[in-house]
């Protein structure tokens, strides 16, 4: 596998001196890391060590909530996404998120997945339909719900709520997918099936991913960063990382030394 | 110094299987030296003991395995910890592997003396490479004890040296029997043990190589002297 600093490899985002503020507190330290095309980058660390805010200042999820502030640069597509003129939406929808708890609309499995679409495309009944199934099938759960597409979205497993907003997010054509502990809430088959579309996803998207589970991040990532107390401790490929990381606090939290 | 698990339990598992490691090496290294005696002098209930002894260090090879994969499903070890354990399973195959030779030196010895004296000094023939063989195992034991990467290291040449001495011991013996036939009996079974000795140093070296891994995540397996370096 290729090294990090490996310039071959095609970097779609780069963060670069990035702090981050809960109205005083801050919560990132000067955080720069490369996020490679089409690759799964994972993001590990204790709670509040803040991998999620890190995750959310990707998309700009924390505009929502007055108080939060990001500092530093955040390049996506040769412009520093942190910056005021940039276009939240057109952003969330190049830059899509999937949340811990399954989060699917209150509305039929066809329309929690068109209606992101319409938000950003004008398509026919017909574009629409193969869009939705096209998403389904992306989402591995094409099979187990095209005989209920005008079933309400809440009627599926926590699974398959959890692969409907994957295809939702996937349904808008994104670049990027940001997951945050995706499968924390679902069965270790729910998981699998969810890990294995990770590794499927990859060949289109590029895939970040906030876990717990280390052995997850150890099974599904290229690249793996280990945060504590605001900072990037350790970043760097995965296989090396879990087998021989640079950082003796790396050590410690992946091998249960910690704390 | 390594710190200790959030769990305790952990610790203790990762500990019981290091020191049963330890009991194991302890009991192979008697075992060598042991076979050694009976080469020397032909104490046949020695003998007889070193080849019993082998059951028992199997049985260890055994039940460190099955420690081992407990461990693995249970914690699913990383890091150092997973590569403590997967040295801890290729350290007991070679530990295992040296009671082996231990046991063919002792029923060598047993022959060699059943056919009653020898008409050469077998014993000073491979008291260098036996004496090189035994620290050899003994710091190479005591690195993985201690997971000393320097110490292991400094083995690895050390085995240079015995390979050597097995050659020199070889073109003595085929000397040996050129000149007086009748002493190929005696010398083909010295040079059993003299290869046997030879691959317990293999079989050393093996473990030092492993306490490298251990400690620097290096593998530094069939690399060239010049590589090791670093």
């Amino acid at each position: 596998m290729a090294n990090p600093a490996d310039a071959t490899k095609t970097k779609t985002i780069e963060i670069s001196g990035l702090n981050f503020f809960y109205g005083k507190t801050q919560s990132l330290k000067n955080v720069s890391l490369d996020i490679h095309e089409k690759q799964v980058t994972a993001f590990i660390g204790p709670s509040g060590c803040g991998k999620s805010t890190l995750l959310r200042t990707l998309n700009r999820m924390y505009d929502l909530y007055p108080g939060q502030r990001a500092e530093g640069s955040i390049m996506y597509r040769d412009r520093n996404i942190l910056e005021p003129g940039v276009d939240v939406n057109m952003l969330r929808a190049k830059i899509g998120m999937v949340f811990q708890k399954p989060t699917p609309f209150p509305m039929s499995i066809y329309d929690n997945i068109a209606f992101g679409v319409r938000l950003y495309e004008n398509l026919s009944k017909g574009e629409m339909d193969e869009r939705v199934e096209w998403a389904l099938k992306k989402a591995a759960l094409w099979e187990e719900a095209k005989d209920k597409l005008s079933k309400s979205g809440l009627s599926l497993s926590g699974g398959q709520q959890q692969r409907l907003c994957i295809a939702r997010g996937v349904a808008v054509k994104p670049d990027v997918l940001l997951l945050d502990e995706p499968t924390s809430a679902l069965d270790p088959i729910s998981t699998a099936k969810i890990e294995e579309l990770i590794s499927e996803l990859k060949q289109d998207y590029t895939i970040t991913i906030v876990t717990h589970n280390m052995q997850q991040a150890a099974r599904c990532s290229d690249y793996t960063a280990y945060m504590y107390l605001g900072e990037l401790v350790e970043f760097g490929e995965t296989d090396q990382l879990f087998m021989n990381p640079g950082r003796k606090e790396t050590q410690d939290y992946i091998t249960g030394r910690f704390g | 110094m390594i710190g200790e698990h959030s769990s305790k339990q952990y610790d203790q598992e990762l500990e019981a299987i290091r020191s049963k490691v330890l009991l194991m090496g302890g009991m192979v290294e008697t075992q060598f030296e042991q076979a050694l005696d009976c080469f020397r002098v032909g104490d046949i209930a020695l003998a007889d003991k070193v080849m019993a002894e082998d059951h028992t260090v199997n049985q260890l090879e055994v039940q460190l395995d099955d420690a081992c994969s407990h461990l693995i499903v249970k914690r699913q070890p990383a890091a150092n910890d997973l590569r403590t354990i997967m040295a801890t399973i290729k350290v007991i195959t070679d530990l295992e592997r040296i009671g082996d030779e231990a046991s063919k030196i002792a029923r060598t010895a047993k022959s060699l003396h059943s056919r009653g004296p020898t008409s050469f000094a077998h014993y000073d023939m491979i008291r260098a490479i036996g004496k090189g063989t035994t620290d050899l195992l003994h710091d190479a034991l005591d690195a993985f004890a201690r997971r000393d990467g320097k110490q292991a290291m400094q083995l690895i040449a050390a085995d240079e040296i015995i390979d050597h001495e097995f050659r020199t011991i070889l073109r003595n013996l085929i000397t040996f029997m050129m000149e007086d036939p009748r002493t190929i009996s005696s010398a083909l079974d010295t040079l059993w043990v003299a290869k046997a000795i030879e691959r317990i140093g293999d079989h050393a070296k093996n473990i030092a190589e492993y306490v490298i891994y251990v400690v620097e995540g290096r593998d530094i397996r069939h690399s060239k002297p010049a590589a090791l370096e670093g």
